[in-house]
């Protein structure tokens, strides 16, 4: 990954062909459901170039849930966007590949992905006051999603936004269909939101912060019902949060993303028990928890995320890590790569597997 | 809704009544502060030749010698239930609702007001039309091209038309397109729609264009950067995160969203330009509102000068109401 100099000079339709193993990526991506290799998705403005994802790869499963976490900036929301193609057309440069289902995306027409959109894959979003039209119903929204992928009446439309409405928990779905948006309550907007993003019964679901803007009383009654929903139509999940709680009550595998990087992936249970990386360790950190004595304070990470624009030498976190002399150097002059702690548990660190246990178990855990 | 209505009209009839006061104070309170005297005011009805007894007596029959607020009175009664004119040796009656009644013309200001309607209607009617569909779609193609040649050379010409005075690109226009090309009328001439669509459109295209240029560029400009706001909305990602077509994506959920001020605005405009466009009129010599307020204040024939105020005056405020009821259409979230 270090050696490429600037991989999206030249983005060719011919590009797949400079990765040896494309076969092996078609055949990965038959047991893959989603299957993302080397993503990069960079930006030019008048400061420079912006590497908000800068080669991200990971894969989920149909019937799984992936979660994703990072603070902001951290390229989660752009990893999500690529994947659902929004990005096109705009000013990103895209490298890399996206399989899903076996189809190729990076490379694939505008119009091609567009179609995938709303069927295949789908979005929730953070704020749904927002992001929904406040100057059509919410009927006529779901009705909108539902007949540009199926060649319905309007009315058969309408009967199927009232079933999803029903289907996501909405008291009389029938009246509630042709009300405005902020005629809903936050969390039963969330909601008509998530119905009209599971309109076409998509394989593949993002969910991009879902709870963020909710009351947490209602952030836990999403997350039950996307978890049941996901059983419901067995589709691939993925759930973006700076919040470890959210994926701790979702997610089977956890990704811990930092300056448009992958430090850390494992399963939930990894994560959370023996995590690796000093920056999950600082999330882990900065988590409110009930079961702590209330004089203890949070511990937030020191500094703030780094501009993409001029990422740090080395390891990105080195600013910001307290261990990073342990490494003689190293972290700030050389990128470290995914090395495998366990099976499944991946983490982008030079600390010494003895460093990184002995640090965890002396230092941090009996902080948290 | 039918409350709000209700509620509305009784505001407009208070604003109105406002509008009538302060008028009224304008033309009649002001040259008495100033140090005219009952006789001053009447000397113009009098004829230049008149002796001061004559015009003393004009001052008393035409009733300049009362007090202020019972001339109001008298004005404002009249607009309700019309009043009687003295005039010399015969009395004049200006029907209700009299807007007031001209010395000069010998008649009530209405009926001329409502003669010269027609012209000033079908000119900003017309005008409002071409602005705003060529104003609106220069603003979204420019919006969605943003940096491009067409962009640049769009709201270049925009500011072109904003900057440029109508009483210029008006002669401008008549000189190309009228004298030199034949295509057009020379202005002048107003054929009404009943009698002949075709030559009422053939007189009325040029200060239509004329006019419509001055406001397509200020609406260009508005669309474009409310287009722009719209499409990094929320909402506009979740219409592309369904799958729509970026066209349907552009119409149905940027376009609609970014209108909304435009509606109001056209509104506006309209409401003021139905109280004339001074220099559109003028430049091209048609009689309507317009010209007419020029032409009673040159003539300082203040009654209809008044009485054309006021009509104006009550144009923009039906505008404002009935901007005001389409915005609940307009937007759902707007309760009244």
């Amino acid at each position: 990954m270090t050696d490429q100099t600037d991989p999206l000079a030249a983005p060719s339709p011919l590009e797949a062909q400079a990765y040896p193993d494309t076969s092996a990526a078609i055949l990965t991506a038959e047991h893959q459901f989603l299957d993302v290799r080397d993503l990069r998705v960079h930006f030019d403005t008048d400061d420079g170039r912006v590497k908000s994802v800068d080669g991200l790869s990971f894969q989920l499963q149909r019937g799984k849930t992936l979660g994703i976490v990072g603070e902001s900036g951290s390229g989660k929301s752009v990893t999500s966007l690529a994947i659902m193609g929004l990005h096109k057309g705009g000013n990103a440069r895209i490298s890399g590949e996206i399989w899903l289902d076996g189809k190729e995306l990076v490379s694939a027409s505008a119009e091609e992905v567009r179609k995938l959109r709303g069927k295949n894959m789908a979005m929730i979003f953070q704020d749904p006051l927002s992001a929904m039209h406040p100057f059509y119903t919410v009927g006529q929204q779901i009705i909108e999603a539902y007949r540009i992928h199926h060649n319905v009446t309007k009315a058969a439309a309408r009967k199927h936004a009232v079933e999803m409405l029903d289907r996501v928990g909405i008291p009389q779905p029938d009246r509630r269909v042709n009300d405005y948006p902020h005629q809903f309550s936050g969390g039963m907007r969330q909601r008509a939101m998530i119905a009209m993003a599971l309109s076409c019964d998509p394989e593949l679901l993002i969910a991009d912060e879902p709870t963020t803007a909710l009351d947490v009383t209602v952030q836990a009654q999403i997350l039950d019902l996307i978890r049941d929903l996901q059983q419901e139509f067995n589709s691939a999940v993925v759930i973006i949060t700076h919040d470890l709680g959210v994926v701790a009550e979702l997610a089977d595998n956890i990704m811990v993303m930092y300056a448009g990087r992958q430090v850390e992936y494992g399963s939930a249970e990894h994560i959370f028990r023996e995590p690796q990386h000093p920056y999950t360790w600082g999330l882990l950190g900065s988590m409110p928890r009930l079961d702590r004595v209330r004089s203890e304070r949070l511990l937030p990470i020191k500094g703030s995320p780094p501009s993409l624009i001029n990422v740090p030498d080395g390891c990105a976190f080195n600013p910001r890590c307290d261990y990073c002399e342990l490494t003689g150097g190293l972290s700030t002059t050389e990128v470290p790569s995914l090395v495998e702690v366990t099976r499944g548990h991946t983490v982008a660190c030079h600390l010494t597997q003895q460093d990184r246990t002995r640090i965890w178990e002396n230092d941090i855990k009996p902080t948290l | 809704m039918v409350a709000y209505i209700i509620r509305r009209l009784i505001g407009s009839v208070i604003l109105l009544f406002v509008v009538t006061a302060v008028t009224f104070a304008i033309f009649f309170l002001l040259p008495r502060l100033a140090g005219a005297t009952a006789d001053d005011i009447a000397s113009r009805y009098a004829g230049k030749s008149a002796s001061p007894e004559q015009i003393h007596a004009i001052a008393v029959r035409l009733g300049f010698d009362q007090p202020l607020y019972e001339q109001y009175w008298q004005f404002a009664k009249g607009i309700v239930v019309g009043r009687d004119v003295q005039l010399g040796n015969t009395v004049d009656h200006c029907p209700a609702p009299c807007l007031g009644y001209s010395y000069i013309d010998q008649r009530p200001v209405l009926p001329t007001v409502l003669d010269r309607l027609p012209v000033t209607v079908s000119l900003a009617f017309g005008a409002g039309i071409i602005w705003l569909l060529s104003g609106v779609a220069t603003g979204v193609l420019s919006a969605l091209k943003r940096g491009s040649i067409f962009d640049r050379l769009a709201m270049g010409t925009a500011l072109g038309g904003v900057s440029l005075p109508i009483f210029f690109t008006g002669q401008l226009c008549l000189l190309i397109f009228s004298y030199t090309l034949g295509w057009t009328a020379h202005g002048g001439e107003y054929t009404p729609i009943t009698e002949n669509p075709g030559r009422w459109a053939y007189d009325l295209i040029l200060p239509w264009i004329t006019l419509a240029f001055l406001y397509a560029a200020a609406y260009a400009r508005l669309t474009r950067a409310g287009m722009l706001e719209t499409m990094s909305e929320d909402f506009i990602r979740t219409a592309r995160a369904k799958g729509l077509p970026e066209r349907t994506v552009v119409t149905r959920h940027g376009l609609r969203a970014a209108l909304t001020p435009i509606a109001t605005i056209f509104g506006l405009d309209i409401g003021l330009l139905l109280g004339g466009a001074v220099l559109t009129e003028s430049t091209f010599s048609l009689n309507g509102l317009g010209k007419l307020s020029i032409d009673s204040v040159t003539s300082q024939d203040l009654p209809k000068v008044l009485g054309v105020v006021l009509f104006v005056a009550g144009f923009v405020v039906i505008a404002n109401l009935v901007v005001d009821i389409l915005y609940t259409v307009i937007d759902p979230r707007v309760r009244l």
